[in-house]
């Protein structure tokens, strides 16, 4: 589904990432751990395709070069970003803001457009599921949510889009442990033999409830290491300063 | 690239920019005694009213143009103008709207308000204001039923005498300021609006302008009186041909409500911007202000500016009587090289009055926008409260924002507030739109679309919904 290739990224010539390879099929769930500064919400922002970056080096999307497609073709694409800082925008109703968002996608891609009824239907079921207060929904979009509000909200998102590729960076940081678990069950409903998560973390906790097929270490923008879900733990022991 | 084409592509940029090839009476060039009368004359005045015209002319030598705004321009010849233009067709007036010029009621259909199928559709009455003249008024059968006047202010002059002759610059003087004196001399046509005692106007009144004929100023001139008890909501649409010129126009709207009534007057002004060089566009100065006489009563303006080379105006309310309230709901946008220096004023002399500001100013491209506003509470004005809220937002670094807020409280048991924010489209919020779905425009619309809300909000739901569209495609190309 995803394939990297001697991934190298620089932004205003620091060099950040430096050739980094990693292969995700469908269905499967991988998880990026590293220290601050290592290039994880990098790697996350080039998959979603954030401006700004210099970037070589070949990234397929289901046999399509990624990184000729703008960001909103990517998303149509079924590739999502639970962004660590969810943005606030002012005046968006959280629904409108959903709404928008889940039309654009399916109108790209040729299918039929939610009505007004119909996507209400939708968002109450979702946001049951992950036991998500429906009044935040009527509020503007982020403005004023707590951090677990807004990182939640960002799960029922990506709940609602149903997305081909999740990618989650640090969406379990500053999560207290029942929020935690609310996110961790949204990833996991999500989870089938199509869908594919690249979790990016700091810590070990968030894979305990999400079980992960692969775990990679990333330091110096150069993947070092991948295993299963002992070298997580492993590495919560080490720490990444020894790790090697 | 044939014609048809060119059409086509000027549509894409602003789809009001055609223009109707149609022989016209003018008046001859220039501004002189002779021309006022011309101007009387054709439309047959009473004597009184053509005395209005040559007084304000007589103060309009006096006066000097004033320069204190912002947005400069070049110097306007008011000699090199044409005062009064429209259809030839129109000499004879049409009785009814199947006698009207085809090309008039075709140039219509094009702008989206079909006058025939309008009337039936909408209901909405509309007058249909082309140049200097009023070329059809609909639904004015059923609102006479009702004893409300909706009519061209030509014809009011000569059928309602009384109520033109008590109100016409009641609340701006012939001695106002240069633009409006100018006005009061020279002013064509525009609309009448009365609205007897107790009656709730039962559909959306509108006027349409359109300018058409090169060289020429628009200079039109609404009055509306509410009478006691009453309600109107009356919304003004207006759009004009693109052309290299810069076309002057200078209204005068005046707003008269008397106890408990209450009027509610909302803008959508498109008038051709210029293009993307800022050459051409409309000058619009505009004196809009309302009178909150009888106690009770309440004014509000909402306005969409999205048009004009410059917009220069401040829409006022002059609360006087006690427990009057007056609103100022706007939303400005400027792109390119368009210009705007916008606001309102609210003069507070009445016991108990209220008055309520939302500025919501948007700047694009190498545009400049700047609020001005006056909240004036007089001593005798006990227990007012003014609550305002200028809120601006930057796209790109090449464009202005400015907020001068003129705050005089002469009332120790009065109060004013004042909120002021200025915040920039984030590339963040748009990297966070387009990843989950939405273009670069569609993202820009919804993010500028919050930004206007509240002031969305206040528009008829008809227009709400056009103006929507009008923000977001005034926009368009301003983030690259």
């Amino acid at each position: 589904m995803l394939a990297i290739e001697n991934l190298k990224a620089k932004i205003e010539d620091k060099e950040i990432l430096k050739g980094l390879n990693l292969n995700i099929k469908p269905g499967e769930v991988h998880a990026i751990m590293g220290p601050n500064g290592s290039g994880k919400s990098t790697l996350s922002n080039i998959l979603s395709g954030k401006k700004g970056y210099e970037v070589n080096g070949n990234v397929t999307f289901e046999g399509e070069n990624l990184l000729d497609l703008e960001t909103e073709e990517r998303a149509h694409k079924g590739i999502f970003l639970a962004f660590q800082y969810p943005l606030e925008i002012p005046g968006v109703n959280t629904n409108t803001f959903l709404k928008t968002s889940i039309n654009a996608i399916k109108k790209a891609r040729g299918e039929k457009e939610l009505d007004a009824i119909e996507f209400l239907k939708l968002i109450k079921q979702k946001s049951a599921e992950l036991k998500f207060d429906e009044k935040i929904l009527s509020r503007q979009l982020n403005v004023g949510f707590s951090g677990g509000e807004k990182k939640k909200n960002e799960i029922l998102q990506m709940s609602i889009l149903n997305p081909k590729l999740s990618i989650l960076d640090e969406t379990d940081s500053g999560l207290d442990i029942d929020a935690l678990r609310i996110v961790s069950e949204g990833v996991n409903s999500l989870r089938s033999k199509d869908n594919s998560f690249l979790i990016i973390t700091h810590y070990q906790r968030l894979l305990d409830y999400i079980k992960p097929d692969f775990v990679h270490v990333l330091k110096n923008g150069q993947i070092i290491k991948s295993g299963d879900h002992e070298l997580a733990k492993e590495l919560e022991k080490i720490g990444y300063e020894d790790f090697n | 690239m044939d014609n048809r084409q060119k059409e086509i592509d000027n549509l894409k940029d602003y789809k009001y920019g055609f223009s109707t090839d149609i022989e016209n009476t003018r008046a001859p060039k220039g501004l002189n005694e002779d021309v006022i009368k011309f101007i009387s004359n054709i439309k047959k005045e009473p004597q009184w009213m053509l005395d209005f015209r040559l007084k304000a002319f007589e103060r309009f030598k006096q006066l000097k143009e004033p320069d204190w705004q912002k947005p400069k321009y070049p110097k306007i010849d008011y000699q090199n103008l044409y005062y009064y233009s429209a259809p030839k067709s129109m000499d004879d007036k049409p009785k009814s709207l199947d006698e009207l010029d085809p090309k008039l009621l075709e140039t219509y259909k094009k702008l989206g308000i079909p006058l025939q199928e309008q009337a039936r559709l909408n209901g909405i009455a509309v007058d249909a204001v082309f140049d200097s003249v009023s070329v059809a008024t609909t639904f004015k059968e059923e609102l006479t039923k009702q004893g409300i006047i909706f009519c061209p202010i030509s014809e009011a002059i000569q059928k309602h005498p009384e109520l033109v002759k008590k109100y016409l610059g009641s609340v701006i003087p012939i001695t106002d300021h240069f633009f409006a004196t100018l006005n009061s001399a020279v002013f064509t046509d525009g609309s009448f609006v009365y609205i007897p005692e107790g009656v709730k106007c039962p559909m959306e009144l509108s006027t349409y302008f359109r300018i058409n004929a090169t060289e020429t100023g628009q200079f039109e001139r609404t009055l509306i009186i509410a009478d006691k008890g009453s309600y109107v909501s009356y919304l003004e649409g207006c759009t004009a041909p693109m052309r290299d010129e810069n076309q002057l126009h200078a209204a005068n709207v005046e707003l008269i409500a008397l106890d408990d009534a209450e009027i509610k007057y909302s803008t959508v002004q498109n008038w051709y911007p210029g293009d993307k060089d800022g050459k051409g566009g409309i000058y619009n100065f505009v004196t809009k202000r309302g009178l909150c006489k009888g106690k009770n009563s309440k004014i509000s303006w909402t306005q969409v500016e999205t048009g004009s080379a410059i917009t220069w105006k401040y829409p006022s309310c002059i609360l006087k009587g006690d427990n009057s309230v007056g609103e100022f709901y706007s939303i400005a946008i400027t792109n390119n090289h368009q210009k705007a220096d916008t606001g309102t004023k609210m003069i507070h002399l009445g016991k108990n009055t209220k008055s309520k500001i939302i500025s919501k100013g948007i700047s694009a491209g190498y545009s400049d926008m700047m609020y001005r506003g006056l909240v004036d509470i007089s001593s005798k004005a006990d227990n007012s409260r003014n609550f305002t809220q200028c809120d601006s937002l930057l796209m790109g670094n090449k464009c202005g924002a400015h907020t001068i807020p003129y705050i005089k409280n002469k009332n120790l048991k009065s109060n004013i507030e004042h909120e002021a924010t200025t915040s920039k489209i984030s590339e963040e919020q748009l990297y966070y739109c387009n990843q989950r779905g939405l273009n670069q425009e569609e993202a820009v619309s919804l993010i500028v679309n919050g930004f206007c809300k509240e002031v969305l909000q206040q528009l008829p739901m008809e227009f709400a919904v056009e103006a929507q569209k009008l923000v977001s495609i005034s926009l368009e190309g301003s983030v690259g």
